[in-house]
C-alpha cells in the first residue's frame, strides 16, 4: 500500500506529462488528479491504521560502493505517516483546484496546451516529496530533497516568458543549493563517521557521536554537534530560514496553486521534518539545537516584520510561511519535535487555505495581485471571503485561552510558544509573542484590506470581480475543516499527557521512580524544579485537569525506536504543560493587540497607515525593501563572483596560462603558424603529424631495442 | 571468435576505415550517403559484438580477461585484455560511436575521409582502454590524437589551426616525458607487460638530484612522468585551457568524441599506472593533485558562469566534473575510486548529449553565441525537455546519473581531506548557476529575435540520436549497482592493492633508517 501511495503520483507524472497527447488533455489531469486521490486516500488509511512500529519495505538498490550501502527503501513511522497525509491530502486539493484556476490562463496564447505539463510537475513534486517523507536513509531523502527542488524550479519558472520568473526560479534552485551544500557534507561527515547512511544505524550510534571529536576544516569539532549543524543549514535552505530566505517571497512568481502546494504546505516544511528526523542526534546536540532556536526564533521575527508593509497579496503569505517555519524550528530546536510536527501539520490546512483563498481572490481579480487594488470583496466572493476569515482565524490563534478549544493554529501555536518558554529560550519566547502580535496585525490588514474598505483600483476589474468556480471552492472548504478542526482533534496525540504523546510515536514512556531521583544527582535540580511546576499547575490549572496528577514522565524509548527521539532528561512537554498562566495567555493577547491595532489602521482610520510611513520613513523603506537582504547579497555575493569569474577567465586562463606556454612555445609557435598557413590549403599539415609519430614511434622502438640488450 | 574478441572488437572499425578508403569512390551524394550508412553500421556491429565483452566479463574476477598475447613487428608484445577498470569504458566508447556518426549526417565535405577518420579513431581509443603493453598502450594513446587533429583541423570552425595546435602543443609534452618514463620503467623491470609492471616495485627510496630532495625517489619522478601527460588529457588545472579552444572549433561529432572518450584517457591512465604501479609517488602528490581538482572544480564553474559561447561553458563545465574525478581517483578511498569510474562513465553520456545539445541549434543557426538565443522552448519543446535533462544531469540531480559519480567522489574525499571536499562541494552551487542561467538564456524567454521565429524542433534523426543517452542517463542514476557491481571488485582490489603497497614501503623504509 505504502509502495501505491508512493508511485501513484509518478505514474500521475509520465502519463499526463507524455501521454497527453495520445489520451487527450482532459484525460490526462483527470488521470493525474484521480491517482493523487488515490494516494491521498490510501495515506489516510495508513495514518489510522498505522501501530506505531516503524517499518521498512525495501524496493530496490540504489547506490552501492564498498561499505556504503544504500537501497530505495519505504520507513513507515509515525513521522512519516504525519508528512503523507499532509503531502497527499493537500496535492490531490491543490490538484482539483487547478482544474478551476489553470483554466484560460491569460500567459498563454489560444491553443498553448500548458496544463497537462502543470499537472505533470505537480504530480512529479508530489513524488518526489513522498520519495523524501518515505526515505529510510539519507541519500534517499537527498534525493528528494533535490527532486522537489527541481519540480519548484520548474514551477516556479511556469510562466517561461516572463523574465522575472525565470530569475526567481534560478534563484530559488541556487539558494536551496546553497543549503544542500551543507546537508550534502552532513551526509559525508555521517558516513565518515558511522559507516552508514540509513537512519536505524545513524540513531544508534549517537550517543558514540556525542563522544567522538572529528576534524572538520580548521579545527576539531564535537561529531555530533557539527553534524546536526551542516544538516540544519540543509534545512535552512529548504525551509528559508533567515539568511538563506530570498528565494521564497520570489518564488510567488509561481502560479498560486504551486505557492499553495509547494511553498507553504510541503516543500517548505521539508527542512522542519529534516530536524525531527534527525531528532536522535539532535538530542545530543545543545549548541546545534540552541543555534536551531535562535535562527528560528529570528526568521520567525524578521519574516514578521516584513510582512507587516508588503501590498502583494501573495508576498505577505509568503512572509508568513516564512515566519511560521521559524516558529517550527524553535519548537524543534528546544527539543519539543512534537510540537513542531503538530504546527507543520495545521499549518499545511490554514496556510494551504489561505494560498487558495489568495489564488481565488487573484482570479476574480483577473490576476491582479496588489491589495491596494483590492477592496470590499466580501459581497462579491464570499465563499472565498469566509474561506480567509477561517484561514485567519486559524493563522493568528483564535481560541480559547487555558483551555484546549480553538482554531488550529491557536493550539499548535501556543503549544510552540510555551515549549520555548519551558526550554528555556527566553530569546525564543519573546520574539515568538511579538512575532505573534505581528502575525495578527498583518493576517488581519490582509483580510481588511482586500475584503472591507472602499473598492480601489481598476473600477472595471471590480465591477467584473465573480466567485471561483466548485472546483476551486471544494478545496477550500475541504482545508477550512482542518483549518477549524485539526487542532482540536489530534492536540492529545500531538501535546497532549507524555503517555498520549509517547504512544502517538511509538515511543515507550515511563514512570520516573523516587529511587531515580536520588541516583540521578546531576539532573537533582531538574526534578525538584519540575515538582515546584507540579504543583504550581495543580493551582493554575484548574481547567487542565485532563493532564493528569503527577507528571514525572520520562520518555525512554531506545535510539531509533520509535518515530521520535526525546532523552529521558527531556521534559520539555511537561515543563510546558506546566507553564505560567501569563506565558499561556500571552499569544493570546498579542494576537489581539495585533487585531486590534489592525483594525484601527485599516477600519477606523485608513489615513493612519500611511502617515505613519511617512513619519517613520527609514523603517519603513527598510521593511518594504525586506531588511535590503537581496540589495546585500548582490553587492556582497553575487557581483564579486561574476566579477572573480571574469577575472580568472581573462586573466588566469587568458594572461597567465596562455601567457605562460606561449612563452615557453615561443621558438615553436612560429615555426608552427608558419606550417599551419601551407596547412590550410595542402594535405602538408597531415604529413607533418604523421611524422611526429613516426619520430616517437622510432624513437620508443631504439630505446627498447637497446634496453633490451 | 571469443578468443579473439577484443581484437575483433577493437579492428573492426580500423577495417571497415581501410576498406572504404580502397573501395569508395566518388564524391557525389550517394557516395556520401554510403559512406554514412557503412559508418554507422560498422559502429552499430562493433557495439553489439561489444556487449559480448559486458555479457560474458565476470564482475568477481579481479584480474584481466579475454587476454590476448602474440608477437608483432620488430619483437614488440601485442597483449590485450581487459579487467573491472577498463571494460566498462570499452564499453562506453562503442556505445558513444554510433550516436556520434548520426550526429554527423549533416556533414558534406570530404565525407569519407571523415568517417574514415572517425572509425580510425574508435579503434585507437579502443586500444588504449584493452592494451596491456606498454609500447602498444603509448600507440594508441598517441596515434589516437591525429585523427582528433585532422577532425578539428579539418572539419573544424574558423580558428582551427590555432585550437588544433594548441592542443597539439599541449599533449606533446606530457607525450614526451612519459615515453621518458616508460623507457626508465622498461629498463628498471626488464618487461613492457603491464600485467606484470602492475606487480613490479618500483624503487621508491628519496634520493637527492640537483640538490632536491626527492621523496618517493623514481617512483615520484615517473609519476609525475606521468601526470604531465595524463593531466593535459583529463584535462587538469591548470593545463586545461586546450580545450575550451578545442571544442569550439570542433564539429559537434568531435567534441563529443572528445568531451565523452578521450577525456576518459587521462582518468584511465591514472588507474592503470599511477596508483597502482607508483603508489608511493602518488601517495607524495595526492596533497597536490587533490587540492588541484578543488580548485579546478571552482575555478572553471566561475569561468563558465560567465562564457559568452555555449560550447566553452559546457567545456569548462566539463573540466570542472573531470575534477571530481581526479579528487576520487587520489582520494584512493573505495567510494572515491568508484564515484571516480562512475563519474568519467555518466560524464560521458551527459556531456556527449549537452555537445550533442549545442550541436542541434549550431546546425540550425550557425552560431553558439547564447546571446544569439532565446524563447527556443515556444518553437522546439521537444529539444527544450531533453535539454532540461541534460542541464539537470549536469547539475548533478539525483536520480541522473551525474548525482552518483559527484556523491561517491566526495564522500570518498571527506575522510582525506575535509578542506578540499567543502570546496569542491561548493561547485554544485556554481555548477547549478551557470547551468540554469545558460538554459534559461537560451530556451527559456519569449521568442523575440526574427532569426529564430522559423526555427525546427528536432528531426526523427536528432531524437533517435538523444534517445540511448537519455535512457542510460536516468537509468544508471536511478540504478547505479549496473556500474558498481562491475567495477566494485575491481577498485577493491586496487586500493587493497595500493594500501599494501604503501604499507610495505613504510616498512621498508622504517627498516631503512633502523
Amino acid at each position: 500500500m505504502e509502495t501505491i501511495i508512493l508511485f501513484a503520483p509518478l505514474i500521475g507524472a509520465i502519463i499526463c506529462g507524455f501521454g497527453w497527447w495520445i489520451i487527450g488533455e482532459t484525460a490526462a489531469q483527470w488521470t493525474a488528479t484521480g491517482l493523487l486521490f488515490l494516494a491521498c486516500l490510501l495515506s489516510w488509511v495508513v495514518f489510522f491504521s498505522f501501530d506505531g512500529v516503524t517499518q521498512q519495505i525495501p524496493v530496490m538498490r540504489f547506490i552501492e560502493s564498498g561499505t556504503l550501502a544504500t537501497d530505495w527503501a519505504i520507513r513507515l513511522d509515525r513521522l512519516t505517516a504525519i508528512m503523507l497525509i499532509v503531502v497527499t491530502t493537500v496535492s490531490a486539493l491543490v490538484h482539483l483546484y487547478s482544474f478551476g484556476y489553470m483554466d484560460h490562463d491569460p500567459q498563454w496564447n489560444e491553443g498553448e496546451s500548458y496544463k497537462p505539463r502543470f499537472f505533470a510537475y505537480l504530480s512529479f513534486f508530489t513524488f518526489a516529496m513522498l520519495a523524501l517523507i518515505t526515505s529510510d536513509n539519507l541519500v534517499q531523502m537527498f534525493f528528494g530533497w533535490e527532486g522537489v527542488g527541481v519540480a519548484s524550479y520548474l514551477l516556479i519558472g511556469f510562466y517561461y516568458r516572463k523574465p522575472s520568473a525565470n530569475a526567481a526560479a534560478i534563484k530559488a534552485f541556487v539558494v536551496n543549493r546553497v543549503g544542500d551544500f551543507g546537508f550534502a557534507l552532513g551526509i559525508f561527515a555521517l558516513f565518515f563517521l558511522t559507516d552508514s547512511i540509513n537512519f536505524s544505524d545513524i540513531f544508534a550510534s549517537a550517543p558514540t557521536l556525542a563522544e567522538t571529536r572529528v576534524t572538520f576544516l580548521w579545527s576539531e569539532w564535537n561529531a555530533v554537534e557539527i553534524v546536526a549543524f551542516l544538516l540544519f543549514i540543509g534545512a535552512m535552505g529548504k525551509s528559508a530560514q533567515l539568511l538563506l530566505h530570498t528565494w521564497l517571497p520570489d518564488a510567488m512568481e509561481g502560479p498560486t496553486p504551486v505557492s499553495a502546494l509547494i511553498h507553504a504546505a510541503t516543500m517548505v516544511t521539508a527542512g522542519v521534518f529534516l530536524v525531527c528526523r534527525m531528532s536522535p542526534i539532535m538530542e545530543f546536540a545543545p549548541h546545534a539545537t540552541a543555534f536551531i532556536t535562535v535562527m528560528g526564533a529570528a526568521t520567525a521575527f524578521f519574516a514578521a516584520t516584513v510582512g507587516l508593509v508588503q501590498t502583494d497579496i501573495k508576498r505577505v503569505i509568503a512572509y508568513s510561511t516564512c515566519s511560521q517555519l521559524g516558529y517550527m524550528f524553535v519548537a524543534a530546536g528546544v527539543g519539543m519535535y512534537s510540537a513542531a510536527m503538530f504546527h507543520l501539520f495545521t499549518h499545511a490546512f490554514f496556510k494551504a487555505l489561505l494560498f487558495l483563498g489568495a489564488g481565488s481572490v487573484i482570479h476574480a481579480m483577473h490576476h491582479e495581485q496588489d491589495m491596494m487594488n483590492y477592496g470590499n470583496l466580501r459581497k462579491k466572493i464570499p465563499y472565498t471571503f469566509w474561506a480567509m476569515m477561517i484561514g485567519t482565524l486559524a493563522i493568528t490563534g483564535v481560541g480559547i485561552p487555558l483551555t484546549t478549544i480553538g482554531f488550529a493554529g491557536f493550539l499548535s501555536k501556543d503549544a510552540i510558544i510555551e515549549s520555548a518558554y519551558a526550554g528555556g529560550s527566553g530569546f525564543g519566547f519573546w520574539a515568538l509573542v511579538i512575532a505573534a502580535f505581528m502575525t495578527s496585525f498583518y493576517s488581519w490588514r490582509l483580510i481588511f484590506l482586500t475584503f472591507f474598505g472602499k473598492e480601489r483600483g481598476d473600477k472595471h476589474t471590480h465591477e467584473h470581480a465573480h466567485e471561483s468556480p466548485m472546483v476551486m471552492l471544494i478545496p477550500l472548504g475541504v482545508l477550512s475543516l482542518g483549518a477549524v478542526f485539526a487542532g482540536m482533534i489530534w492536540y492529545n496525540q500531538f501535546f497532549g499527557h507524555a503517555d498520549q504523546v509517547g504512544k502517538f510515536y511509538g515511543i515507550p514512556v515511563a514512570e520516573a521512580h523516587a529511587d531515580d531521583h536520588a541516583k540521578d544527582a546531576t539532573n537533582g535540580d531538574d526534578h525538584a524544579k519540575a515538582d515546584d511546576h507540579g504543583k504550581a499547575k495543580d493551582d493554575d490549572h484548574g481547567g487542565d485537569k485532563a493532564y493528569g496528577g503527577d507528571h514525572h514522565y520520562a520518555f525512554v524509548g531506545k535510539l531509533g525506536e520509535g518515530a521520535l527521539y526525546m532523552a529521558p532528561d527531556n521534559h520539555v512537554l511537561d515543563d510546558a504543560h506546566a507553564a505560567p498562566k501569563w506565558v499561556k495567555v500571552s499569544p493570546f493577547i498579542a494576537m489581539v493587540l495585533g487585531l486590534a491595532l489592525a483594525y484601527l489602521f485599516y477600519i477606523v482610520n485608513p489615513a493612519l497607515p500611511k502617515r505613519l510611513a511617512e513619519n517613520q520613513r527609514p523603517l519603513y523603506l527598510f521593511l518594504k525593501n525586506k531588511w535590503y537582504f537581496d540589495e546585500l547579497y548582490d553587492a556582497v555575493i553575487v557581483g564579486p563572483i561574476k566579477a572573480l569569474g571574469r577575472l580568472l577567465w581573462k586573466g588566469g586562463d587568458g594572461s597567465i596560462i596562455d601567457g605562460f606556454l606561449n612563452g615557453v612555445a615561443m621558438g615553436i609557435v612560429p615555426f608552427f603558424t608558419r606550417l599551419a598557413g601551407r596547412a590550410q590549403s595542402g594535405y602538408i599539415f597531415t604529413y607533418a603529424f604523421w611524422m611526429v609519430i613516426g619520430i616517437a614511434a622510432f624513437v620508443t622502438w631504439m630505446t627498447l631495442g637497446g634496453g633490451a640488450n | 571468435m571469443s578468443g579473439y574478441l577484443l581484437s575483433a572488437v577493437c579492428f573492426i572499425p580500423a577495417l571497415a576505415a581501410l576498406i572504404m578508403a580502397l573501395f569508395l569512390r566518388g564524391d557525389d551524394d550517394a557516395a556520401q550517403l554510403n559512406a554514412k550508412r557503412f559508418a554507422l553500421v560498422t559502429t552499430t556491429v562493433t557495439f553489439i559484438i561489444s556487449l559480448g565483452i559486458l555479457t560474458q566479463f565476470d564482475a568477481s574476477n579481479t584480474g584481466f580477461q579475454f587476454v590476448e598475447e602474440g608477437e608483432w613487428l620488430v619483437g614488440l608484445k601485442y597483449k590485450m585484455g581487459v579487467d573491472g577498470i577498463s571494460v566498462l569504458f570499452v564499453m562506453l566508447t562503442t556505445f558513444i560511436m554510433p550516436l556520434t556518426i548520426l550526429a554527423s549526417w549533416g556533414v558534406t565535405t570530404r565525407v569519407k575521409e571523415y568517417m574514415i577518420a572517425f572509425l580510425m579513431l574508435e579503434t585507437l581509443m579502443l586500444g588504449v582502454f584493452m592494451a596491456l603493453d606498454l609500447v602498444l598502450f603509448y600507440l594508441f594513446f598517441e596515434a589516437g590524437l591525429i585523427p582528433m587533429f585532422l577532425i578539428i583541423g579539418i572539419w573544424g570552425g574558423a580558428n582551427r589551426i590555432y585550437a588544433s595546435f594548441k592542443f597539439f602543443l599541449y599533449t606533446f609534452l606530457g607525450s614526451v616525458l612519459m615515453l621518458v618514463a616508460m623507457v626508465a620503467m622498461y629498463s628498471d623491470a626488464g618487461t613492457t607487460d603491464i600485467e606484470a609492471l602492475l606487480t613490479h616495485e618500483f624503487a621508491f627510496e628519496t634520493f637527492s638530484l640537483l640538490g632536491i630532495q626527492i621523496v618517493g625517489g623514481m617512483q615520484t619522478l615517473m609519476f609525475l612522468a606521468f601526470f604531465a601527460s595524463f593531466a593535459v588529457k583529463m584535462p587538469m588545472w591548470p593545463v586545461h585551457t586546450w580545450l575550451p579552444d578545442a571544442h569550439v572549433q570542433a564539429p559537434t561529432a568531435g567534441s563529443v568524441v572528445l568531451a565523452a572518450i578521450l577525456l576518459k584517457m587521462g582518468g584511465y591512465g591514472f588507474l592503470r599506472f599511477s596508483i597502482p604501479m607508483f603508489p608511493v609517488g602518488s601517495e607524495v602528490m595526492t596533497p597536490l593533485v587533490l587540492w588541484m581538482s578543488a580548485i579546478a572544480i571552482v575555478y572553471t564553474s566561475l569561468v563558465a558562469l560567465v562564457q559568452e559561447d555555449m560550447k566553452k561553458l559546457i567545456a569548462y563545465s566539463s573540466v570542472a566534473h573531470m575534477g571530481f574525478v581526479t579528487m576520487g581517483i587520489f582520494a584512493t578511498t573505495q567510494q572515491g575510486l568508484d564515484g571516480a569510474i562512475f563519474q568519467m562513465l555518466s560524464h560521458g553520456f551527459i556531456s556527449a548529449a549537452l555537445f550533442l545539445c549545442v550541436g542541434v541549434i549550431y546546425d540550425r543557426m550557425h552560431t553558439r553565441d547564447i546571446d544569439a538565443y532565446g524563447g527556443l522552448v515556444n518553437r522546439m519543446p521537444a529539444y527544450a525537455l531533453v535539454f532540461m535533462l541534460f542541464t539537470m544531469a549536469n547539475v548533478g540531480l539525483p536520480g541522473t546519473s551525474g548525482f552518483v559519480g559527484e556523491f561517491l567522489t566526495l564522500m570518498g574525499t571527506f575522510p582525506v581531506n575535509t578542506w578540499v571536499t567543502a570546496v569542491a562541494c561548493s561547485g554544485v552551487i556554481f555548477s547549478a548557476a551557470y547551468a540554469l542561467w545558460l538554459y534559461r538564456r537560451v530556451v527559456f524567454g519569449d521568442l523575440i529575435k526574427e532569426s529564430l521565429k522559423t526555427i525546427n524542433d528536432m528531426s526523427m534523426r536528432e531524437k533517435v540520436t538523444f534517445a540511448p543517452l537519455i535512457v542510460m542517463t536516468i537509468l544508471l542514476g536511478v540504478y547505479p549497482a549496473l556500474i558498481t557491481d562491475v567495477i566494485g571488485p575491481a577498485t577493491a582490489a586496487l586500493k587493497s592493492h595500493y594500501d599494501t603497497a604503501l604499507a610495505a614501503a613504510e616498512a621498508a623504509t622504517q627498516h631503512a633508517s633502523n
